[in-house]
């Protein structure tokens, strides 16, 4: 059954419990006037009346305590209105007695009379009863709105106990009058215990303190007004003789609340009378938790240490009344800016050279006391409107970074509180401003990394997926790169069916720009080499190309190759690359190719030729031709030794038999062995090609 | 890291590297080359004796300032290099580019050279 269909049902036996109240008080009252032996046992009448009691109990503890959306004063105004309908109600129901003809013909034994009076005195208590309960709702919302296990206990003690004193009640022969005290003694103790419970005032603002204070006076008044009229209304009704059986002032669960809700609400009306002055701190409190959050947040949200500067400077002046503000920021001895708000920066900067001038030290740098009154010195300048100055030092990783100045157009405008909370601003200032700069490096810091990243992935998509192959050679090519990106190129490309040309080359320097040289070299490289064309050349035209492109001081080493398998002979040109290592299968030997040859970029002008030759060599079947970057010959050991030219011809021979996959295996073993980490901080590229007899299949 | 050594001798700028010069480091050589370009130096000599490595950026440095010295007519001589950095110099094909002596006093000869 859902919630409002429950709070319908139990509205429903509310009304039903007291029509059921109404005829059994009326038909007790008459029973007893005209001294019959009553219809109806003489409990029933208390048993209904709790029945009653306990549908508005839950009534309304389905209305108000499930009701999240109620603020302090929307439940103080629930209770108010409540208090007014019931009263407003009673005292239509009085009108008749102050007519005079009314009041006259008055009989205690008329039968419409008492039925009158049965009714008006029913309502009342119904009316009552409603508006005592849902008080008793309200403030236990209020009482438990800051809650501790002991106090909960103890609440639901005091509720427990006033729901079984209803059992007390029903039953009359149990009216014990010792029983009866004690118990409305400890129902009074348990009140008041729990009305110093009145947290929920602090967080009023002034406008809800005015109206709160209303409301409740206006309650009180109600309680006070429904106290009385209950009591004149029952002598009314039935005189003194027949208490005993109808008279539910003694009640002892109406009795109790009625003293609780009272109790209650005069507490809360004079703590919240005597809080009223001291409501500007708490807000002002407040607002100084919200101006952390702002600036503790402002690093992830804004976009630039200014924007952290402009909150600092906002919050630190609502915080503490000031006028303006300027935080003075000192990034070296020249570089220094000023910050401002409210107040222009030539004012800013009027205030500083005056406090400078008259070597007031200790105001705007750090090494003297903070709390010190700088107010003084601002007197002596003249055509400021301020008087009160108050400054910090801003810290970032205990380091000063600039000075935080509050103004105040009043003389002696700052006091010590506010002093400690623009210090406890200084401080979070500095580390947001920090963790917004560590936030930028980072950021920085993956942008570098991203690029790297993607330098990387050109370059390996620069490198040949596929080598070209033959019938009389066999290349094999290998290219690792350090975590920087290198620019070790390499490339095959077939002209004819005899002539193939191949290069490999190393790109000055790191990083994207290399990742973008080595780009240029492989078009260079394509269109250049689609023909057969001389190796020297080559480098010429290339040399001409690249030198529009290459910043001063980069340069391109490259070998180019020109194998031709019907001469079967090897044509190149050396442009400061690494010497090819040959090995020679006749003479089993292997050696350096060193001939002449400068690198590409390194001359700028037409004379480069000059410094290039083009040379040849015939090969033979066995022979192997290894090309290198220089991250292999450079290769440290852990003892700082370089892996060397004489090593590298070793470790061909070593395997100068076997297929060039096999030599390049074996070399990149002998390599990583060699230096003795997987990590490896340079750039390995080797490529090698194997000559074979042209019967022999690949 | 290098530590760059400049004192004057007969008219002449002599430079000394000593250390290692790597991408990071060759700014430095950069720099002590221009200021005594800027301090009007016609005659500049760099002592190789006390560099261990140089690599294809610390040899950028000398390459880049080969056409404004030979449009200034100013000369550089390069001496004393061990065997390691004589072959990265030569490898390169600046041998071909650069003014390289044997020593101190083959490097005086020829920076006297017209």
């Amino acid at each position: 059954m859902g919630t409002k269909a429950l709070s319908r049902l139990l509205f429903a036996v509310g009304v039903i419990t007291w029509v059921a109240l109404l005829f059994t008080d009326i038909s007790v009252v008459f029973s007893t006037k005209r001294n019959l032996p009553a219809e109806i046992p003489t409990w029933l009448p208390g048993v209904i009346l709790n029945l009653y009691l306990i549908a508005l109990y839950y009534y309304y503890k389905l209305k108000i305590e499930r009701d999240d959306q109620l603020n302090f004063v929307d439940l103080l105004w629930r209770v108010f209105a409540t208090g007014l309908v019931a009263t407003v109600i009673s005292l239509i129901l009085r009108l008749p007695e102050l007519l005079p003809i009314f009041s006259e013909q008055k009989d205690p034994n008329n039968f419409f009379v008492i039925i009158t009076n049965t009714f008006i005195y029913l309502v009342n208590l119904g009316m009552m009863s409603g508006f005592l309960i849902m008080a008793f709702t309200v403030w236990k919302r209020l009482i438990l709105y800051q809650k501790s296990k002991w106090l909960l206990r103890l609440w639901a003690f005091f509720e427990y106990a006033l729901l079984i004193s209803l059992l007390y009640n029903s039953f009359i022969f149990l009216h014990i009058e010792w029983l009866y005290n004690l118990l409305l003694g400890l129902f009074i103790t348990v009140g008041l215990v729990l009305s110093g419970n009145l947290k929920w005032v602090a967080y009023l603002n002034f406008r809800q303190k005015w109206t709160s204070l209303l409301l409740l006076l206006l309650t009180i008044f109600y309680l006070i007004y429904g106290f009385y009229t209950s009591s004149s209304v029952v002598i009314e009704a039935f005189g003194e003789f027949e208490r005993g059986f109808v008279d539910h002032r003694s009640h002892i669960f109406i009795l109790s609340l009625m003293i609780f809700v009272m109790l209650y609400s005069i507490f809360s009306f004079l703590v919240i009378l005597f809080n009223l002055p001291t409501t500007s701190v708490f807000e002002q409190k407040l607002e100084e938790v919200v101006n952390f959050q702002r600036i503790s947040q402002s690093i992830q949200t804004e976009q630039s240490e200014e924007s952290v500067y402009n909150i600092l400077l906002e919050t630190s002046v609502s915080s503490v009344f000031a006028d303006a503000a300027w935080f003075e920021i000192k990034n070296n001895q020249h570089d220094h800016r000023v910050f401002t708000y409210r107040i222009s920066e030539k004012e800013a900067t009027d205030i500083i050279r005056h406090l400078k001038d008259h070597h007031v030290t200790g105001v705007l740098d750090q090494s003297s006391d903070k709390t010190k009154n700088l107010s003084k010195h601002l007197g002596s300048l003249r055509g400021s409107r301020f008087r009160s100055i108050l400054a910090f030092p801003i810290y970032v990783k205990s380091e000063n970074i600039g000075t935080l100045a509050l103004l105040k157009e009043l003389p002696e405008g700052f006091n010590k509180e506010m002093t400690k909370i623009v210090s406890t601003f200084a401080n979070q200032a500095g580390i947001s401003i920090e963790n917004f700069r560590l936030l930028e490096e980072a950021l920085q810091g993956e942008r570098y990394k991203e690029e790297l990243k993607i330098a990387k992935t050109v370059q390996k998509s620069l490198l040949p997926q596929m080598l070209e192959k033959d019938s009389q050679f066999e290349i094999a090519a290998f290219s690792e790169s350090a975590d920087e990106v290198g620019g070790d190129y390499y490339d095959t490309l077939r002209i004819n069916a005899q002539e193939t040309s191949l290069i490999i080359a190393d790109v000055s320097g790191k990083g994207t720009t290399a990742a973008f040289h080595m780009s240029q070299m492989k078009g260079i490289f394509h269109s250049l080499a689609q023909s057969s064309i001389e190796p020297d050349e080559f480098m010429v035209r290339a040399n001409r190309a690249l030198v529009y492109c290459l910043e001063r001081g980069s340069f391109i080493s490259a070998s180019f190759f020109l194998v031709n398998t019907h001469d079967k002979k090897v044509r190149y040109a050396r442009a400061g690359h690494c010497p090819v290592l040959y090995y020679c299968a006749a003479t089993d030997k292997a050696e350096y190719f060193k001939d002449k040859g400068v690198a590409l970029g390194m001359v700028r002008n037409n004379s480069y030729s000059n410094f290039i030759e083009a040379n040849e060599f015939v090969y033979a079947p066995g022979d192997v031709m290894v090309l290198y970057t220089d991250g292999i010959t450079e290769a440290k050991s852990t003892k700082g030794e370089e892996f060397g030219y004489e090593r590298l011809a070793e470790v061909l021979m070593e395997v100068k038999t076997l297929s060039p996959l096999q030599i390049q295996d074996h070399l990149i073993s002998r390599l990583y062995e060699f230096s003795g980490t997987q990590n490896i901080n340079d750039d390995y590229t080797t490529m090698i090609i194997k000559f074979n007899n042209e019967h022999k299949p690949i | 890291m290098v530590h760059i050594k400049r004192l004057q001798e007969e008219g002449s700028d002599i430079i000394t590297p000593i250390g290692e010069i790597d991408a990071s480091s060759s700014i430095e050589l950069d720099l002590t080359i221009a200021k005594s370009v800027g301090e009007g130096f016609t005659k500049i000599l760099v002592d190789c004796s006390a560099l261990e490595y140089i690599s294809s950026a610390g040899l950028g440095v000398f390459m880049s300032y080969i056409e404004e010295f030979k449009d200034k007519n100013l000369k550089m001589v390069l001496f004393g290099m061990s065997e390691k950095v004589a072959n990265t110099f030569e490898i390169l094909g600046l041998y071909e580019l650069l003014t390289i002596a044997k020593d101190k006093v083959e490097a005086k000869k020829k920076v006297h050279e017209v």
